[in-house]
């Protein structure tokens, strides 16, 4: 199998197997990050950018440390919301990336669909690391690897995510993929933070994180952003740890083999409780390291896109 | 010279014709209508299969001109309503400088006599400078020549602002155009709040941002006993609320714009930013009840709401690209294709909400096919199909979704003052 498209936007568009196709690559590539010499041949002579309109120092560092692992040339620009509004067009900034020979742009956009508009304008691959409140599949897929590192397979797990799902890309993309690989998921949040006719995309809303957490295996705490409080979308910091945060009681509600994701940072004592972040069915370390597994397949996978010789594996 | 135009079907709302007749034009003014008229040296339209009604009068639309000529002014705007069959247009006054003064209304009228294609109508705002602060000039946006008042593209959001310009516009007798939008409500969406918003992670407008507006306004329309238009209708509350209130005897008259009939917020997926407007494209439903409100008469005109955007404000992210669509080239055509065709209007339905009702709205003496009016015809082909070209429009900009729709119905002749501006489907 041959990965075909030229991007990654996100997951609402990709079929389960090609997320089983780079899933399994990443395993690969996982045994390369696990060994004592991090340094594979698999994207010599490749260029890739990554373009930041947002600042996140995990994620970037994550798609950086891929290329460098792989022999990939690797260059980064940092543009701020500011510099969006003054009418530097997104679209004259990545035809300039894409005239010095860039293999791969790697893109975070405070604005969903700008990697979109992005992909339809420049002959480089685009990756969507992140747009507005869209998706953000590169962290979905980690997500999904993590799971089926300690289950084997999504099929029929029940999988909570709690939390600010209105604003987040995190939830989106993990519901596209999740749903597609045969899990049920199900979210549960301020009703202010939960975006209208979820159920439509195969989603089972809940009117209480408790309900939402019976039987769980696996149950995703999302970032809240501090800021959502001032503009009056949840009242106070407490009530919103007092009512939708995870804590040891509200987890004895899932299965007793489930596991705990984060898409990090965590807000110790809101989404989570420290005892839980670094408690044993905790799996926000491995996630991180997963990232960059799963960074590194899906690099490879789209610069090997127009027939590139299999010998590099 | 006289203008002769034969055997065409000629359908008129006031006087109620409707048949094969010729219509004989001299001087700008029809002097006759009647069976088999024969004269020699006149000039000659040949109308038969087509439909001949008034002149379609737009209450609604952008000519962006003073200030934002790149996208449109008054000449290409003015040509483009003629392609479209318009022969009177009012425009919006949210220019820069905003038509809150008698001075950018001399300049808009003056312009228009010098470049333009078809009348053009200048709507002055509410509001000094549109900031929904104090009342503009009113009186004397009125006796400079303004049709109408509106802040159109802002809500007058303060609504005791409002309920004096209501008070006050009525002693003037000057219609007040409400854009009907909760700005808090509103909240920064860009686009219906519903499904797609939701698959796109796009922010959502509710639909209450525009109806919670219509029935604050109907309020206080009722209260002050004076009348307002609503304009843009796109949801199924706003619908109702109409239609309950004119029962109750307020005097409201509504608007939709072609785009809340033919389109739903799907059109907006994979960030098509063509289909960005304000109000935003509703759900299937919200589009039932606006061609059921078109249907019973809830629904008074139908508006273009053309607005015409440089490519390079559409051409970029969602979030920031300029909302709304030309709309001159294609509201005919979409009329014929998704009211029309179906049954859902008649022709005479579309000379009421196209011609004659703008025109009574916005107290113009237009409308009306009949001798000694002025000759304002436009003659139509409707079953004739096109496929819309955005290359092809005389609009400065070609920002439309309907790029590529195959439609029924073709402007062949648009004849403005006695003078045909459009002949056989050329701008002349
Ligand atoms: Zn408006
Ligand atoms: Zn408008």
């Amino acid at each position: 199998m041959n990965l075909k498209r030229k991007d990654l936007l996100g997951l609402k568009d990709i079929s389960a197997e090609e997320i089983e196709y780079i899933l399994d690559t990443a395993k690969t590539m996982k045994m390369i990050l696990m060994s004592n010499n991090k340094k594979t041949p698999h994207l010599q002579g490749k260029s890739i950018v990554t373009l930041f309109y947002e600042n996140s120092t995990r994620t970037r560092l994550s798609f950086e440390l891929a290329s460098k692992y792989m022999g990939a040339s690797s260059a980064n620009i940092s543009s701020t919301a500011s510099s969006v509004a003054k009418g530097e067009s997104l679209i004259d900034t990545g035809r300039t990336i894409d005239r010095m020979g860039t293999d791969v742009i790697i893109i975070r956009h405070p604005m969903s669909g700008a990697p979109a508009l992005l992909a339809k304008n420049v002959k480089s691959s685009v990756i969507n690391a992140g747009d507005g409140i869209n998706e953000h599949p590169t962290q979905a897929l980690l997500d999904m690897f993590t799971i089926k590192e300690v289950k084997g397979s999504l099929k029929g797990l029940k999988v909570a995510i709690i939390g600010d799902i209105y604003h987040s890309r995190v939830a989106r993309s993990n519901i596209w993929g999740m749903t597609k690989l045969g899990a049920n998921v199900c979210v549960a949040g301020p009703a202010t933070l939960l975006p209208p006719l979820m159920e439509k995309l195969g989603v089972k809303v809940y009117n209480t994180v408790q309900e939402a957490l019976i039987d769980a295996d696996v149950v995703m705490g999302l970032r809240i952003q501090l800021e959502r409080q001032k503009k009056g979308l949840f009242p106070t910091i407490r009530e919103y740890s007092r009512f939708f945060g995870l804590d040891e009681k509200r987890l004895m509600l899932a299965k007793k083999d489930a596991f705990v994701l984060h898409p990090g940072p965590v807000n110790r004592g809101v989404e989570l409780t420290t005892s839980i972040i670094d408690g044993e069915q905790s799996l926000i370390n491995e996630q991180v390291t997963n990232g960059v597994a799963v960074r590194m397949a899906l690099l490879y996978l789209l610069t090997r896109r127009g027939g590139m010789s299999e010998a590099a594996n | 010279m006289k203008l002769l135009i034969k055997n065409g079907h000629v359908v008129d709302a006031r006087t109620g014709r409707n048949g094969v007749f010729d219509i004989v034009i001299e001087d700008g003014i029809i002097r006759e209508i009647g069976k088999d008229i024969e004269i020699t040296s006149s000039d000659l339209i040949d109308a038969t299969g087509k439909y001949v009604i008034p002149g379609l009068v737009d209450a609604h639309c952008h000519l962006r001109d003073p200030g934002y000529e790149y996208k449109e002014d008054i000449e290409s705007g003015t040509a483009s309503a003629a392609m479209g069959g318009f022969t009177s247009v009012a425009c919006m006054p949210n220019t820069n400088p905003p038509i809150d003064n008698q001075t950018v209304i001399k300049y808009i009228i003056n312009k228009s006599k010098q470049e333009g294609y078809v009348n053009v109508y200048p709507i002055g705002t509410i509001t000094k400078g549109q900031r929904g602060e104090e009342l503009a000039e009113i009186g004397e946006l009125k006796f400079a020549g303004a049709v109408a008042i509106s802040d159109d593209g802002k809500p007058v959001m303060n609504s005791s602002l409002m309920k004096k310009a209501l008070q006050y516009a009525s002693m003037f007798d000057i219609t007040v155009i409400s854009h009907c939008e909760d700005l808090d409500l509103a909240d920064e969406g860009v686009m219906n709040e519903g499904y797609q918003s939701t698959i796109m992670g796009l922010k959502g407008v509710p639909s209450a941002a525009e109806s919670v507006m219509v029935a604050r306004d109907l309020l206080l329309a009722e209260y002050t006993n004076t009348s307002i238009h609503i304009a843009h209708v796109s949801t199924e509350a706003s619908v109702d609320l109409i239609r309950n209130a004119k029962k109750r005897g307020v005097k409201v008259t509504a608007e939709t714009c072609p785009h809340y009939f033919s389109l739903t917020e799907d059109a907006c997926g994979d960030f098509n930013t063509m289909a960005k407007v304000n109000p935003p494209l509703r759900t299937k439903k919200d589009v039932e009840a606006v061609i059921e409100g078109l249907r019973d008469g809830t629904i008074d005109i139908i508006a273009t709401d053309h607005a015409p955007h440089h490519i390079d404000e559409k051409n970029i992210e969602f979030n920031l690209a300029a909302s709304g669509m030309v709309g001159f080239e294609t509201a005919l055509p979409l009329v014929i294709t998704y009211l029309v065709d179906p049954g859902i209007l008649t022709i005479e339905d579309v000379v009421r909400k196209m011609c004659f009702n703008p025109s009574k709205i916005l107290g113009l003496n237009k409308g009306v096919l009949g001798e000694g009016r002025t000759a304002d015809i436009t003659i139509i082909d409707i079953n004739e199909e096109q496929i819309i070209d955005v290359n092809k429009f005389k609009s400065k900009s070609k920002n439309s979704p309907f790029d590529g729709f195959r439609l029924k119905g073709v402007v062949y002749h648009t004849i403005v003052n006695g003078k045909a501006v459009v002949r056989e489907k050329v701008l002349l």
